[in-house]
């Protein structure tokens, strides 16, 4: 699934990565917990999150993800945008919840993201 | 590589916003490089983890790297208070973290844990009340 597609089903608004709305994403996971982001998740993927601070950006760094959606109308401050600008990545922000966000990816084909264990 | 490289940082305890740029240097440098991305991943995510427990915990401290073509030694020094059970701060889960830390992301008690089974090796060197040095290394195999 396209970025574009993403951004189009959860009615997000892109906050930077115009550019990589063609990037295709197989798969996502959804946490606020960025230790079981860093523990669990293999492949690389997108991350839902309805935590906003930069160690979200540095997580999906760590994991090499290229694209994160803040859920909850959860607003980036500048920092936040910069550094992922930095790191090359899409970030977007929706009004859908968590819970809604990941079914809504899920009900139109996007995988779970491939885990350790 | 023909020549071992060898990268110091000094880990702002203070400023949670910078924490993890050390480790997102040296994902950069292993890059450019030619290591494989999971021998990168596991480096980048074991000493990030270390990273975040140094700024969470102790105030910051120093992170040494030693990159050769056998293997990625990292070695992260701190003077904070000491873990006073290893043992069980190494279960998954378990966290002395105050609900501050967890507002953050972290401190769920996967810390150490993650950190362990990313790398080949790990050893913790702590005193309470004195410090912390952990030693991490990760192989690279083929």
């Amino acid at each position: 699934m396209k970025v574009s597609e993403i951004a189009k089903l959860l009615n997000a608004k892109i906050l930077t990565g115009e550019d990589l709305l063609d990037l295709e994403i197989r798969n996502a996971c959804g946490s606020d917990m960025m230790s079981d982001v860093l523990a669990y998740v293999k492949n690389q993927a997108m991350l839902l999150t309805g935590l906003v601070n930069p160690q979200v950006i540095r997580t999906a760094e760590m994991m090499d993800m290229h694209c994160v959606v803040f859920v909850r109308g959860k607003q980036p401050d500048e920092s936040i945008i910069n550094l992922a600008r930095e790191k090359n990545m899409v970030v977007m922000m929706t009004e859908r919840r968590m819970f809604s966000a990941c079914g809504i990816l899920y009900a139109n084909g996007l995988g779970e993201a491939e885990t350790e264990q | 590589m023909n020549n071992n490289l060898r990268l110091h940082y000094e880990i702002d305890g203070d400023d949670f916003v910078v924490a993890g740029e050390a480790s997102s240097n040296v994902k950069k440098i292993l890059k450019k490089a030619g290591f494989s991305p999971e021998v990168i991943r596991k480096v980048a995510v074991a000493m990030y983890e270390g990273e975040i427990n140094m700024v969470i915990y102790a105030h910051g401290g120093t992170a040494d790297v030693e990159v050769s073509d056998e293997k990625i030694v990292m070695v992260l020094k701190d003077s904070g208070p000491g873990i006073p059970d290893v043992e069980l701060a190494m279960k998954e889960g378990w966290s002395t973290a105050p609900e501050s830390v967890r507002a953050l992301g972290f401190g769920a008690g996967m810390g150490l844990p993650n950190m362990k089974k990313y790398t080949d090796e790990m050893t913790i060197d702590t005193e309470v009340g004195k410090g912390t040095t952990v030693r991490m290394v990760v192989y690279v195999k083929g």
